[in-house]
């Protein structure tokens, strides 16, 4: 019997199914087309762009210090830290150079925004995957951490508080003993959290061998943070390219081994511990003195000021208006976010506006390897990479 | 954090570079698009240098000059811990070699540039728009696409969906640039 070739071949089609935009997994705003073989993923295409906000643009149209709040918005999680890139690559183009205990403040608060990031992250990710207390605990600690945003800016989320220049105003009394006893207490807090997950053998399951990435992929891929940290690789711009006094604060950095979502869970986890560590310095180095530039072409005066001298309702008067004048220049600036390495690309021409605002965000480039990432995976094993990515999609989208 | 002066005047002789420019503690080298390609795997592979990681991936529009757009790679090396930029300047109609088969992530940074500026990447293998609409006409960061843009959507009661009009501003976008402030 002579078989024909038509009667041997099949043609198969994935099934393609639509992880919506609305999904509580989802982790925002994600559409991801998932072309399945049965319930094993064959591709995974992420449509972004539902949070586009056009901020590149609206930040060329707007003076340096009024394109300052926008950076709060991008990664709505951890706020302060892209307000800091900003701040350092204004500070870098204009040859500011900031006070010391400014510099110990905006590490202060870079910290507490790791802590507030890693909660969310480790909480988020272990809601996802099904636990839905250490959510619940996370979110507890970070309303703690919330109150001191609040305490020092008036505003609990989006602070616009670290400006290039220093820092806007000053810690209020008593906020650094609140500090120390927050940082008392969050180490049995977050042992309380461990002791769910750690050693929990559903979680385990749900998270060894998923989304491993080699050292040679994480470069490849351009990850940066715990991503890269997860593979092996010890790269940390606090350490490698230091900042502020990071230079001056002794702290450790987790690294994991096989590169798979418990090692990063497991890295989040010691991040937090390290960053108790790096407050508890801080907070030993902190001292008197101003938290502005005292220039005033460049800083606005402090308002008791304002309200006694000529010159400085001026130089109040000019920068409020038009704003500070960058010389032609530009940088790109990095730093460690807790999410990775965000990076500002800042071009300058001799205006009080920036020519182009170019916003390196570290999920854009996760993001790209979720369908590598996640080949050979279930759809719930989807939703375990896109949490271990720690993707938030007003810095992906912008 | 970039590599030292003497290297780098190496790094010009050895990539076919056009200029460079070092500002500070930043180096910056321009090479023409159609040596792109040699120059990112000159500097990925050659053990001197070892630009392993592409960081991200910019467009810039120079309104008015005669290649306006410039594309602008990051580079990092992590074994040397320092950063590189290379730019490349194009016009509208000259396409850019695409990056992707050099460094692989480079993938969705070129399919940005491609939409929102029109900078065309050449042997792509998905150039399709990644952050605007689904039905979006035009590139939006380009320096003479307005801000509010050229159309606006509202919901339609008799249609009963959203739908799309060209754009009607009750003032226009004041923009406050003056030569003195009186």
């Amino acid at each position: 019997m002579i078989l024909k070739k038509k009667e041997l071949t099949r043609e198969l089609k994935n099934f393609t199914i639509n992880f919506g935009p609305q999904h509580p997994a989802a982790h925002g705003v994600l559409r991801l087309i998932l072309e399945l073989d049965g319930e094993v993923v064959e591709r995974a295409d992420p449509h972004i762009g539902l949070l586009h906000r056009g901020t590149e643009k609206l930040i060329e149209h707007k003076t340096y210090i009024q394109a300052l709040p926008y950076f709060d918005r991008l990664d709505y999680v951890s706020m302060m830290c892209q307000e800091h890139t900003y701040s350092l690559a204004v500070e870098k183009i204009g040859g500011i150079q900031i006070p010391r205990r400014a510099q110990v403040i905006r590490v202060i608060f870079a910290e507490i925004t790791r802590l507030l990031n890693h909660l969310l992250a480790v909480g988020c990710h272990a809601m996802d995957v099904g636990a839905m207390t250490p959510f619940m605990w996370a979110f507890e600690e970070r309303e703690k951490l919330i109150e001191f945003y609040e305490r020092v800016s008036g505003s609990r989320m989006h602070a616009a508080y670290i400006r290039p220049g220093g820092v806007s105003a000053d810690l209020p009394l008593g906020f650094l003993d609140d500090l120390h006893i927050f940082i008392n207490q969050f180490n049995v807090r977050i042992d309380e959290i461990e002791e769910l997950l750690t050693g929990n053998r559903i979680w385990k399951e749900r998270l060894v061998d998923i989304g491993v990435v080699s050292a040679k992929k994480a470069v490849d891929w351009g990850f940066s943070g715990v991503m890269l940290r997860g593979s092996g690789l010890p790269w940390d711009l606090r350490k490698t390219q230091p900042y502020e006094v990071y230079s001056e604060i002794d702290f450790s950095v987790p690294v994991g081994s096989s590169g798979d979502c418990f090692d990063r869970y497991l890295i989040r986890i010691e991040e937090m511990r390290q960053s108790l560590n790096i407050l508890e310095q801080a907070i030993q180095l902190i001292e008197e003195g101003p938290i502005k530039s005292t220039n005033y072409k460049l800083n606005p005066p402090s308002r008791s000021e304002m309200k006694v001298s000529m010159e400085a309702v001026i130089h109040h008067f000019k920068l409020y208006s038009e704003g500070i004048v960058l010389p032609f220049g530009e940088t790109y600036t990095a730093t460690e976010a807790p999410k990775g390495e965000f990076g500002v690309y800042l071009i300058s021409n001799n205006t009080e506006r920036p020519y182009r605002c170019k916003i390196k965000a570290p999920g854009f480039g996760h993001l790209q390897a979720l369908n590598d990432m996640s080949k050979g995976h279930m759809i719930a094993d989807v939703v375990t990479i896109i949490g271990t990515q720690d993707i938030v999609f007003g810095e992906v989208d912008r | 954090m970039t590599i030292s002066i003497k290297k780098f005047e190496q790094l010009t002789k050895i990539v076919p570079t056009l200029t460079y420019q070092r500002i500070g503690d930043e180096s910056s080298i321009v090479v023409s698009h159609d040596k792109l390609i040699l120059a990112l795997n000159v500097l990925k592979l050659h053990i001197g240098y070892q630009y392993n990681m592409l960081t991200c991936i910019s467009g810039v529009d120079f309104l008015g000059k005669d290649y306006r757009f410039s594309v602008v790679y990051d580079l990092l090396s992590l074994t040397y811990n320092s950063r590189l930029r290379v730019k490349v300047f194009v016009n509208e109609i000259t396409p850019v070699p695409s990056s992707i088969e050099v460094f692989i992530n480079a993938n969705w940074w070129e399919r940005e540039i491609w939409d929102l500026y029109g900078v065309y990447f050449d042997k792509h293998t998905d150039l399709r728009r990644i952050l605007s609409d689904y039905g979006f006409e035009g590139h939006p960061m380009r320096k003479d696409f307005p801000l509010s843009g050229f159309v606006e959507f509202r919901f339609d009661e008799s249609k009963k969906r959203v739908i799309g009009e060209p754009i009607e501003l009750t003032q226009e976008f004041r923009s406050f640039t003056f030569e003195k402030p009186w």
